[in-house]
């Protein structure tokens, strides 16, 4: 087979925006279902749910799109990865179910409400604290032998992967909050505010942990963020970090809307760039680069036609919903 | 704990995926139903066809959402369950389920809001392209799914490198040979299940005599599209079943319970076939017919599962009596279908309460007929994920042990049989209320949709008003 192009890094740039993507913006609504559980009374219930009920199942989409696009780019990554965190998955989609039916089914089951509340609340938290889990489980790395996962399916289960199972939970919460003071008004996004700032305290001191803990677990990691000249060159990564935490700290405080969103966001990307250093260009942390884990070219290639055609149309319709659904969710609506 | 990992996978995979297929197998004939009645809407201006619409749309809604959570576990199903299928299989069959999710769930997903929140805040015509769209979406969606479902049962266009298989020609690969006449009779297949749906709804409502226009509406209107589908699906069966002749024997095989090898051979109609003694108990058969509906020869060969050591076999039971169940339900629809355009040629369709009664109790059928027709395929297809190539025992992750998949069935079989009733009642309570009620414009504004700032007061066109 003829080496034309290579594919791989056009992949990676793909694959590692969806799953930010993702990230980002079922992390805001799963956010919102967290807090949603320390919402006082059912008209402040109602607009936490109305907030996200147009948008969230678009946002639930680039889930199937990031597994499918490592089944099909990185085939042996997924391969190894995915059994590898059998239950977290297992737990994931299970509180993904109840959460998503939740939306349709407390408006429709009224004798029922309280349980649909419960299943939108805890679904989303469970389901944010078994993505954490996968997170620190990639991380960590796997048992491998050849080119199947060879532990056992509780070994992604350590103080490490529960660490930012946790981490997780602040982070998503401080995108919901953010998203909340985006979205109301008045004593919600006063509360939505105070949310906000205790879970930035608690994704700082996760951050905190987690720079600390991987270097330490991972003497390669080590290496390449403390060696010299990396770490003049990597110094600005810590620096803006610390710096953005500041800044959302001032705009969650203050009468901002945009900025603790933003901030929320940046310090997102932030983690991510911070996680695809330390890892790349391993995406099976430490037996299996990028290039190793490849689907063959044909393969990239032909999927790579159809997907540059449609993601852009995919994203603009993305961002026409959320046009469309702009502005102030208000009092008014849900309660009937 | 003594459990094969791969049986409970199996086990797994058929749970979730058989309650999967029940949606697809409703929306995907809702979608094209809603379209058209949006279309005569558009045409004839008549608001009957609007309130059937929106009435269908609630009922859509609750359907397709639960589609989603359920698809959403599917391709998920593949990485923890059956890695050494995905590690072997994926450079040609990641891209059909890729594009799966690409062009279809985000089309769906994109002009659904549309469609169920769009209507005053679009021109007419464009809420009716997203209607086309949807249904555009769900087509599309079961296209490039039975591809990568057929390319399993019968793979053409590909190479074998490693225990790999890489692609050689993507044209071969999806057109492989069992495909286009497996979609014809799935597509055909969901399309009767949500006519019967249709059917039963609008019979139930002329018998509660609240809504008759509408339930004539979708009475007739269904019945006529029966009429023509129930025929063209025992035509396009047998086609399916001389493809399944030429290219799984075996399968067929299983599916007859034929164990010796034969021309001329009969018809069973039952049986109880004994895998042990390979041979059938208590067999009632009618000669000669077997050769010529399975061949269209009177003298056609029919290959016995004697031929094929017992380690390339299909399990016979299971697509036997599925089989059987999946033509006994055709059969059954056909009567109902003759016996409603007897009725209607007579003038007395809508007044002939017992007919009305069946078209109401045999509603679910369609559901019987799918999952019964999915057994065949499926069960038949072992003991290979990849016919003839991969063995179904050397595709499951290597990692899994009993245990572990014990747990996760005993998670999914807890929480399917909680929202599967919850979501059935839901749609009978939509169904109860009947169309021009305000439920649905209860749910639309709960859902946050309609009343958001641009979108205030699209819930309620005049013409719904009672």
């Amino acid at each position: 087979m003829m080496h034309v192009l290579d594919f791989v890094p056009i992949w990676t740039l793909i694959l590692g925006s969806a799953v930010f993507l993702y990230v980002l913006l079922d992390g805001f609504d799963l956010g919102v279902g967290i807090l949603y559980g320390f919402a006082q009374n059912a008209a402040a219930r109602n607009i936490l749910m109305n907030s996200i009920a147009p948008i969230w199942d678009g946002n639930e989409t680039w889930l199937v799109f990031g597994g499918l696009g490592l089944f099909a780019a990185f085939p042996l990554a997924f391969a190894i990865i995915i059994p590898a965190v059998y239950f977290p998955i297992l737990v994931m989609l299970l509180a993904l179910v109840f959460r998503g039916v939740a939306f349709e089914f407390r408006f429709r089951d009224a004798e029922h409400k309280t349980f649909w509340d419960h299943a939108f609340n805890y679904g989303s938290g469970v389901a944010t604290f078994a993505q954490g889990v996968v997170l620190g489980s990639i991380v960590q790395g796997f048992q491998v032998s050849g080119t199947a996962f060879s532990g056992s399916s509780f070994d992604c289960l350590t103080p490490f992967s529960i660490l930012t199972g946790v981490a997780l939970l602040f982070g998503y919460g401080l995108l919901g909050a953010g998203w909340l003071i985006l979205k109301t008004e008045g004593d919600l996004q006063e509360t939505a505010r105070r949310q906000g700032r205790v879970c930035l305290v608690g994704v700082l001191a996760a951050i905190g942990i987690v720079s600390a803990w991987t270097p330490i677990m991972n003497p390669a990691i080590a290496s390449r963020w403390f060696s010299v000249p990396n770490i003049l060159l990597l110094a600005p990564i810590p620096i803006t970090t610390i710096a953005v935490a500041l800044q959302t700290w001032r705009a969650l405080s203050s009468r901002s809307e945009i900025l603790a969103f933003a901030g929320g966001i940046a310090l997102f990307a932030l983690s991510y760039l911070g996680i695809a250093i330390s890892l790349y260009p391993f995406i099976v942390w430490p037996q299996f680069t990028l290039w190793q884990a490849a689907s063959s070219d044909r393969t990239q290639a032909f999927l790579l036609v159809g997907t540059l055609v449609l993601l852009p149309v995919i994203l603009m319709y993305t961002s026409w919903s959320y046009w469309v659904f702009r502005g102030k969710v208000r009092s008014d609506i849900g309660d009937h | 704990m003594d459990v094969d990992p791969v049986f409970m996978s199996r086990l797994q995979f058929a749970w979730v995926i058989g309650w999967h297929i029940l949606l697809p197998a409703f929306t995907v004939g809702s979608a094209a139903y809603i379209a058209v009645l949006e279309g005569f809407h558009l045409v004839s201006g008549r608001d009957v066809y609007l309130r059937v619409s929106m009435f269908w749309i609630r009922i859509f809604s609750v359907a397709f959402g639960m589609g989603v959570v359920t698809g959403v576990v599917m391709p998920f199903q593949i990485g923890t369950n059956w890695s050494r299928y995905a590690d072997a299989t994926s450079n040609v069959l990641s891209p059909l389920f890729a594009y799966e999710g690409l062009t279809a769930f985000f089309l769906e997903a994109g002009f659904l809001g549309v469609l169920l929140f769009g209507r005053t805040v679009v021109p007419r015509w464009a809420h009716f392209v997203a209607a086309l769209m949807v249904a555009a979406g769900t087509l599309f969606s079961s296209f490039w799914i039975l591809s990568a479902n057929s390319w399993m049962q019968t793979p053409a266009g590909y190479e074998i490198i490693d225990g790999r298989f890489y692609p050689v020609d993507w044209i071969k690969i999806i057109f492989n040979p069992s495909f286009l006449s497996r979609l014809s009779h799935t597509v055909v297949a969901f399309f009767i299940t949500a006519g019967f749906v249709a059917l039963g709804a609008g019979a139930y409502l002329i018998r509660r005599r609240r809504f008759p226009a509408e339930g004539r509406i979708m009475l007739s209107m269904t019945l006529w599209l029966l009429t023509a589908l129930v025929p063209l699906q025992i035509f396009l069966g047998d086609h399916h079943g001389l493809n399944t002749l030429e290219h799984q024997p075996a399968k067929l095989a299983a599916i007859e319970a034929r164990w010796e090898t034969g021309r001329s051979v009969p018809l069973t109609l039952f049986a109880i076939p004994d895998e042990k003694a390979e041979s059938n108990r208590a067999a009632i058969e009618v000669p000669g017919l077997g050769s010529l509906i399975l061949t269209h020869k009177l003298g056609g060969e029919i290959k016995g599962l004697k031929d094929f050591s017992p380690d390339q076999r299909p399990p016979v039971a299971v697509p036997f009596f599925a089989f059987r169940i999946m033509v006994g339900c055709g059969v059954l629809m056909l009567g109902v279908v003759l016996i409603g355009g007897w009725l209607r040629w007579r003038g007395r369709l809508m007044e002939t309460p017992w007919y009305l009664l069946s078209c109401l109790l045999i509603s679910p059928i369609g559901f019987i007929a799918v999952i019964a027709g999915w057994a065949v395929t499926e069960v038949g297809r072992q003991p290979w994920t990849v016919y003839g190539l991969l063995r179904t025992a050397h595709s499951v992750s290597p990692s899994l042990t009993g245990r572990d998949v014990v747990i996760s069935l005993a998670a999914y079989m807890t929480v399917y049989l909680i929202m599967y009733p919850a979501g059935l009642l839901l749609m009978l309570r939509i169904v109860r209320a009947g169309p021009a009620s305000q439920v649905g414009q209860d749910a639309t504004i709960a859902g946050g949709r309609p009343k958001a700032p641009v979108l205030a007061g699209a819930a309620i066109p005049a013409e719904r008003e009672p």
